[in-house]
């Protein structure tokens, strides 16, 4: 009885009493939330594989052999990833090859700071374990390389893949696939013309020191290549990422390695 | 019946959003420079246009007004999140280049405007439709932008040549200015000059009238 005199007296608030208000507010807000939990939970397994192809579209293009038509799947047969740990330069099965470089960064366990003077691509923070891609020509060789880099430009942190050929040396191509430079200025990063620049530019000299620049005017030879116009920051950006991560405190060990004795 | 036509069809030209009511202009300057991104974007924009009338319009009579503003922006959001979750899941490559602008259509003053403008008077149906009326004339302006902007700035549309370019080896130079945002200002102020010429009735009374320097004795 006194449940209903209840009900009937919330009814019979006016549309603006405060508890009245503060119950339809609340209530909204948690049917609002029923519909938006359940639609993220419901899409998450599908969004989940996109993003996962997303990165797999964007290793078969830097490697080349992305074509129109194909399932990734299919495609990605002849793509092995491979944990590398950076520290010794060799393969580890400490992680999976599922494993997520950026929350692994944030991780002490699996990642150091980096000093002010190592630090030349301005990441930070860097994770011991790195997933490569190794990729096979149609006779099931190895062809290339492939290593994850990111590094700091203007505004914001442009993650991509270098492609590198057997000899751990000559790049193939270049690829960023997550950026927030500038359009038409440092969103050029993309424009298919200035990537070509990079390849078969070599990383190193003859005394394997890093040599690959990216210089303002006049690049020539086999270690320079022409900054973007208007762009100075990301270009200056992506000079210091590609020679952070090709450079000792990067992938330095594992290409030397790999020079010295091939592909494992 | 004619009443429920005039909803849909009245916010096309007679009162559309954008040229009109001169609103939710910072998307369509950002998401037409492609017919692809502007389809999906409209059809977004239409859908919580309308759902979001819908719904507000079902509750109107439970909504305090003290709090109706917040209650309105819950629902709008509550639905642009589902949508944003839809396209990258069944989308993914449009939700990519339309990146933060879905998120954004939370504050396209479209949505909030029918909301508080149309569905806390009127019933759910009539604002539904009035929703995806409103939706209707946004859409047709971003499309109209769209087509100008990628034929004339890429030789493209919907990603298929139809202009071939210099580069590609063919007769046509792409204006590139048709793929920055300003340019579609400059082509929604021709639209708005052309619905104004052809319907006279939506040109605004001026506010002050502009004097001659000879102490306006015309």
């Amino acid at each position: 009885m006194s449940k209903l005199s209840t009900w009937a007296r919330f009814k019979k608030a006016p549309i603006d009493n405060p508890v009245k208000t503060m119950i339809i507010t609340v209530l909204i807000c948690f049917v609002a939330s029923l519909f938006v939990t359940f639609s993220a939970i419901k899409l998450r397994p599908i969004q989940k594989t996109n993003t996962l192809n997303d990165k797999r579209k964007n290793i078969l293009q830097v490697a080349g052999i992305y074509e129109e038509g194909k399932t990734i799947d299919e495609m990605f047969e002849n793509v092995e990833a491979r944990v590398i740990d950076i520290r010794t330069g060799e393969y580890t099965t400490s992680v999976n090859s599922d494993y997520d470089e950026i929350t692994g960064a944030k991780d002490p366990e699996t990642s150091r700071a980096l000093t002010k003077q190592e630090d030349t691509a301005s990441i930070r923070r860097q994770s011991f374990y790195k997933v490569i891609y190794l990729v096979k020509d149609s006779s099931g060789e190895f062809n290339k390389i492939i290593l994850p880099i990111h590094g700091y430009g203007l505004w914001s942190t442009l993650y991509g893949f270098v492609a590198i050929g057997t000899d751990a040396n000559t790049i193939y191509a270049l690829k960023f696939y997550s950026h927030a430079e500038t359009p038409g200025l440092g969103g050029e990063v993309d424009n298919p013309n200035w990537r070509a620049q990079w390849k078969d530019k070599n990383l190193y000299d003859d005394n394997g020191e890093v040599a690959i620049k990216v210089v303002k005017t006049g690049a020539s030879g086999k270690y320079q290549i022409d900054a973007l116009s208007g762009a100075t920051i990301t270009s200056t950006g992506v000079n210091n990422l590609v020679r952070f991560w090709v450079g000792k405190n990067g992938f330095g060990k594992f290409l030397k390695t790999t020079k010295e004795q091939g592909i494992q | 019946m004619a009443k429920t036509k005039d909803i849909i069809f009245d916010p096309l030209v007679d009162n559309n959003p954008i040229t009109l009511q001169v609103l939710g202009i910072c998307s369509a300057l950002a998401v037409t420079s492609s017919v692809t991104t502007a389809l999906i974007m409209s059809i977004s924009v239409t859908l919580v246009t309308g759902f979001s009338s819908f719904f507000i319009a079902s509750i109107r009579n439970f909504i305090p007004s003290s709090v109706r503003i917040i209650i309105q922006m819950v629902i709008i959001a509550s639905l642009v999140i589902i949508v944003d979750q839809v396209l990258k899941a069944y989308a993914f490559n449009a939700s990519k280049t339309l990146s933060v602008f879905v998120g954004l259509i939370i504050t396209n003053c479209i949505v909030m405007g029918r909301a508080e403008g149309f569905a806390m008077k009127n019933p759910p149906i009539t604002s539904f439709l009035d929703g995806l009326g409103n939706g209707a004339g946004y859409s047709l302006i971003l499309i109209m932008l769209a087509i100008i902007r990628e034929l004339l700035g890429a030789g493209k549309l919907m990603g298929f040549e139809i202009f071939k370019t210099v580069n590609n080896g063919g007769w046509y130079i792409p204006n590139g200015l048709l793929l920055l945002p300003p340019s579609a200002f400059f082509l929604i102020g021709l639209i708005i000059w052309a619905f104004r010429t052809w319907k006279p009735a939506q040109v605004e009374t001026p506010v002050f009238k502009i004097r001659s320097s000879d102490g306006g004795n015309h």
